[in-house]
């Protein structure tokens, strides 16, 4: 249904997504709340990549196993079967094509195997996004600690209590 | 202070919708992301050089490997920066006590028995999403945070203490650090092999694999390891140190 809206639906959700963390970083007073406005925002920016990594009609980036073992599908349905051979005839024909210049498989355990790029979503965003998780979590568990030390420090996670202690701390 | 907020959010949101019919669009097989070669070099061939299904782990722990080895190290210094900031040891300035406290009975026998049937299963299912990460979802990152969260619902179940006698600090601190010595000692060995840093496929003499191709399979298991040794020990480090205000004495 949404798909039906726009075509680029996902560009807007991530768009507000991160409008409402970065609202939430720049004014709320609390901390704490700041930093859930941060994870709403990456939250956002892996939602942008992750989107892009879509192709239509395509699956996760890992290979299943009749795919690699074709010869383990021989009991499956005549569907399924068929098609296993259409994709053998396809994979040597493609093969014939591919040892021209194909130095990058040379010694391949399967080289009988071909895979078509629009077959498999973009595997690099995935990546990216794992890492960028990392860094989620590493961020925002500093972000706790500070606070935390701010709360033993002053005796509020407030900025504006924490401003205000500071100031007149200062006069 | 909230206005000025709002209008910053609005013009923000606004400069980047406007700008939301350039992109591709959804699904779009001949966007540039998708249509470029590298990642369809991924994609193709990577199942020929590494012998790996999961093209995720492959490229994570192989193509870009420099990447996530400094992501380990991203995951160790953030612990690293948590002890620094919240340790204390001995008397300080405490932290005010929340006002009703968990009761400090012992805990419930539902609680610890639900525990004790829990934990081993969630840690084996840990090793086998970190094991079989090169061929279904998974991998280090994932199978070291489940690992990690066995032991942080050890301590929320029961206490702090009991789970700080399974992971004390010293051996979280060493384990964390053996974790990214594994993952540095595979690129040292390639590099003492007279190869690149963290070129696996000059490790095949060392490994019960074949070829180049299977070692560099083997090699990402081994580094997935070693991620996950970082991530299980930060994990709980961080916990355990945010929990107890930094005494690592008493938990939530």
């Amino acid at each position: 249904m949404l798909e039906s809206l726009s075509p680029s639906f996902n560009y807007w959700i991530y768009v507000i997504i991160m409008m409402i963390g970065l609202y939430a970083m720049i004014s709320k007073n609390n901390f704490v709340k700041k930093l859930i406005g941060m994870s709403i925002f990456q939250t956002a920016i892996i939602l942008f990549y992750v989107s892009i990594s879509v192709k239509e009609g395509s699956t996760i980036p890992i290979l299943y196993h009749d795919q690699i073992h074709p010869e383990h599908g021989e009991h499956h349905e005549d569907g399924q079967g068929d098609h296993h051979q259409a994709l053998d005839t396809l994979a040597k024909e493609h093969h014939d094509s591919h040892a021209d210049h194909g130095d990058a498989a040379a010694g391949s355990h399967y080289p009988d195997l071909v895979i078509k790029p629009d077959d498999f979503s973009n595997p690099l965003p995935h990546v990216l996004m794992l890492t960028a998780i990392v860094v989620g979590v590493s961020t925002l568990g500093v972000g706790l600690a500070i606070t935390q030390k701010l709360y033993g420090e002053f005796g509020s996670i407030e900025e504006s209590e924490i401003l205000d202690t500071i100031k007149s701390s200062n006069d | 202070m909230k206005i000025l907020g709002l209008i910053a959010v609005i013009l923000t949101g606004g400069l980047l919708l406007s700008a939301v019919h350039d992109f591709p669009d959804w699904g779009d097989t001949t966007s540039p992301a998708n249509s470029y070669r590298l990642s369809q070099y991924y994609i193709t061939e990577t199942i020929h050089v590494t012998a790996v299904p999961n093209m995720v782990t492959a490229v994570l722990a192989d193509f870009r490997g420099y990447d996530t080895m400094f992501e380990t190290v991203v995951i160790f210094t953030a612990g690293i920066a948590i002890i620094g900031v919240l340790r204390r040891y001995g008397p300080g300035p405490k932290l005010a006590a929340p006002k009703e406290t968990i009761s400090k009975e012992k805990p419930d026998l539902i609680i610890t028995t639900t525990c004790r049937l829990l934990i081993p299963i969630i840690q084996i299912f840990a090793l086998y999403v970190i094991a079989h990460g090169h061929h279904s979802p998974g991998g280090g990152f994932q199978g070291g945070v489940i690992f990690g969260a066995s032991f942080i619902l050890l301590a929320v179940a029961k206490d702090l203490q009991t789970a700080q006698k399974w992971v004390p600090e010293k051996r979280v601190l060493k384990l964390a650090v053996i974790g990214i010595l594994i993952y540095a000692g595979f690129g040292l060995v390639a590099m003492l092999f007279g190869s690149n840093f963290l070129d696996y496929s000059v490790l095949h003499p060392l490994m019960p694999a074949t070829d180049s191709i299977m070692a560099r399979s083997h090699s990402m298991l081994g580094v997935e390891i070693g991620v996950a040794f970082t991530v299980t020990a930060i994990m709980f480090s961080i916990y355990s140190n945010l929990a107890s205000g930094g005494d690592l004495k008493e938990g939530l």
